[in-house]
């Protein structure tokens, strides 16, 4: 309970003092976490809709590899990623590793499945709603996933949301692929692991309490954003 | 829209690519968690201009770094495992750098009475004979090996032992972290323990024998092997950890009052 | 020119091995509104849907004087229950005209023109979902015909209004007529069928069972089967 108070108190002064390295660490979540999600939201939501209007040979294939892909461990993804990107490994010569485009890369391939699966839910509901007008007015596959996506963009942005979540709070893959390095890849995350193995639980918790402010700030900014975006007509 | 869009992707990703001069360098987590990076690494950065960007892993994970040739250079406690690796050609020579030591730490109730041990052979043969918890880092570091090497010393086989015996398989602040929590002997490096924030019900039982005597050395990466390693930043590096200015830094770093590290590199 | 006549030749419709219609033969032509007439479960949603090409066929085809690509484009259908997209009454109005790729001006400006006709035109940011039953039906009306189809087809598009919505929307099918579109529609509402039809076609177990102009058909119908369904019998 006093680490708790402690945390609190440790949080505080970080935020009231702007305390430099933290704001640099948060940034680099933010940066970090936000491309993924929009890469990985690039992806999956139109690879979602797809799976939900089209039928074809593999498409429960596809379905179960994308559920079965959700429960990944982020460590297995950071070690392929590791893997891949070691400069004895196959894409070593892009000098990738213990860089935030290498942490980009691993948060993409754990959140695109994510993203994918909770829009192949949304657009199934939407999809059964819509199917016979779409159908009516002969309208291509493409118009049907804009249609699908631009009409269901308040669930899509839960989805969206839901991977933020995942890729803000990973620590397990971008501490591999990452390195942790102060200064280039320290993000709160692997910050939070080092300060709780100095066992400085106060800062770690500060920390923690800093990452969870960010992840309900996001939130809330982004569904404000979008609420402002249509108030006049809807 | 849409340009624009991917515009701002490509800068988001590569925003941090650019840098000034770096060398990766791959530690161990004693070495970090004494504190001793937060004084060497601006010093080193005021010097000589170099960003020494720290990958703070166990020594076994820092050895498959070097190998892969991830990082420019190493600098770990492990002499058995540095020799295979400059005779692997994976590196081009080890420099002894400097030395702390390791301590025994466990509850301040000593079951097993090692604050009156007079070697840490003796140590380590009441722990085995008491068999009161004890936490074994069981992670192949650098400290895991020394551990290892001090039962076998001792004449017992770590492998054979009971439930007692917990292989963690965790860093140095987290295998301390287990061991508070479950009030349990430890073997670790002094300036992690000294640097622990979270000492709960543990205390410092003995220290002081020279077989715990713990060396750090340097080993760039071979060049010859990976032809982007940054040889010519790691031998900067190594002629600054080498220098006076090392030396000063490295022996006047102290916690409470506690010096933890001897310079003991030898000038060329 | 017109993409009719259209033609079903031999056409049945089989789901789960069940046979929903056919055989069916049926010539659709000229001008006017025809009306699809029969109990429930005779086939007439099917056959409605058959002819504008979206129910899967078991056997026979459906042939337009045009190839299927343009004539796709030139026809709209109303379902029973009024499907709106969530979006507000402008865009739901401007969807069909923006797939088609048509000027934003004239997007603008035929919207305008339709919200006005069916009494939106105050409502136009409102979200279409949140309308009352009446006024999604004379929207969706609207939507299909906005595009100036040469054909529309209906689905029992004012079971659940109340007079004045049925008349408001019997009020849109007579301008439409007027203005050459040919009406193909389902009712179940006797009186509907008298104010409106041309074209009677009555179905029966998933065939046509008699086809004649209205006026006769209604006072003469030339079965017993289509008698006992206009005195309000049940038939077996």
């Amino acid at each position: 309970m006093n680490d708790i108070y402690d945390g609190l108190h440790a949080a505080f002064w970080l935020v009231v003092t702007l305390d430099a390295q933290l704001i640099e660490i948060s940034l680099r979540s933010l940066q970090v976490s936000l491309t993924a999600l929009v890469i990985a939201s690039a992806i999956a939501l139109p690879l979602g809709t797809f799976l939900a209007i089209r039928r074809f040979r593999l498409r429960r294939l596809t379905i179960s590899l994308l559920n079965a892909l959700m429960g990944l461990p982020p460590v297995v993804v950071g070690l392929i990623v590791y893997i891949l990107l070691s400069r004895s490994g196959p894409f070593g010569v892009l000098g990738l590793l213990f860089t935030p485009t290498a942490m980009i890369i691993a948060q993409v391939i754990i959140i695109t499945p994510l993203i994918a699966s909770i829009t192949h839910q949304a657009m199934r509901e939407l999809w059964a709603e819509y199917h016979d007008l779409l159908i009516s007015l002969n309208t291509s596959g493409g118009q049907r996933v804009r249609t699908l996506i631009w009409d269901g963009r308040r669930t899509l942005l839960t989805a969206a949301l839901a991977g933020f979540g995942r890729a803000i709070g990973e620590v397990g893959a971008i501490m591999i692929v990452g390195g942790n390095i102060d200064n280039a890849t320290r993000v709160l995350t692997t910050a939070i692991a080092l300060e709780t193995g100095k066992g400085d639980f106060a800062l770690a918790l500060a920390l923690g309490f800093v990452l969870i402010a960010l992840a309900i700030g996001v939130n809330i900014a982004i569904h404000w954003l979008s609420r402002t975006e249509s108030e006049g007509r809807w | 829209m849409i340009p624009r869009f991917l515009a701002l992707i490509i800068a988001l990703v590569f925003a941090s690519a650019a840098a000034a001069e770096t060398l990766r360098m791959a530690v161990t987590t004693s070495f970090d968690n004494s504190g001793l990076s937060d004084v060497l690494l601006p010093a080193i950065e005021r010097d000589i201009g170099l960003e020494v960007q720290l990958l703070v892993v166990g020594t076994g994970q820092a050895l498959r770094l070097g190998e892969a040739g991830d990082v420019d250079a190493i600098l770990v406690h492990s002499r058995a495992a540095e020799e295979a690796f400059v005779e692997a050609g994976y590196g081009t020579h080890r420099r002894e750098i400097m030395y702390n030591d390791f301590v025994l730490i466990g509850p301040l109730s000593d079951p097993a009475s090692v604050a009156l041990a007079g070697s840490v052979r003796d140590a380590l043969g009441r722990i085995a004979r008491e068999e009161p918890a004890f936490v074994s880092r069981g992670d192949d570091s650098g400290t895991h090996k020394r551990e290892l090497a001090l039962w076998q010393e001792a004449d017992f086989d770590a492998a054979g032992f009971g439930s007692w015996y917990r292989e963690v398989g965790a860093g140095m602040g987290a295998s301390l972290n287990t061991a508070a929590g479950l009030d349990a002997y430890i073997l670790a490096d002094r300036a992690s323990w000294l640097n622990f924030g979270n000492k709960a019900g543990l205390t410092l039982l003995y220290a002081g024998d020279p077989a715990l005597f713990n060396q750090y050395a340097f080993l760039p990466v071979n060049p010859e092997r990976h032809d982007h390693v940054r040889a010519d930043l790691s031998a900067q590096l190594e002629d600054w950890l080498t220098g006076p200015r090392a030396k000063e830094l490295i022996d006047g770093y102290m916690i409470d009052g506690e010096t933890l590290f001897t310079f003991n590199a030898e000038v060329e | 020119m017109s993409i009719l006549p259209l033609t079903l030749r031999d056409v049945s419709v089989r789901r789960r091995g069940k046979r929903l219609i056919g055989p069916v033969d049926l010539r659709l032509d000229g001008a006017g509104l025809t009306m699809i007439l029969g109990p429930n479960g005779s086939g007439k949603t099917t056959l409605l849907r058959v002819m504008h090409g979206v129910e899967r066929l078991s056997s026979g085809a459906v042939v337009w004087s045009v190839p299927d690509v343009q004539a796709r484009h030139r026809q709209a259908y109303v379902f029973q229950t009024p499907i709106m997209l969530r979006r507000s009454v402008a865009d739901n109005l401007a969807y069909p005209l923006k797939l088609a790729g048509t000027l934003r001006s004239e997007v603008t400006e035929r919207t305008a023109i339709w919200a006005e006709r069916i009494g939106l035109a105050d409502r136009m940011s409102l979200p279409a979902p949140r309308l009352s039953g009446g006024e999604k039906q004379k929207l969706a009306l609207a939507r299909a015909l906005i595009r100036a189809p040469d054909v529309l087809f209906l689905d029992e598009p004012c079971a659940n209004l109340d007079g004045a919505s049925t008349g408001e929307i019997e009020a849109l099918l007579h301008t439409a007529l007027a203005q050459g579109t040919r009406i193909v529609m389902t009712t179940h509402n006797l009186g509907q069928a008298k104010r409106l039809g041309n074209e009677v076609i009555f179905m029966l177990r998933g065939q046509i069972h008699e086809q004649g102009l209205a006026e006769r058909t209604f006072d003469a119908p030339q079965t017993p089967e289509l008698a006992a369904f206009f005195r309000g019998d049940i038939i077996p």
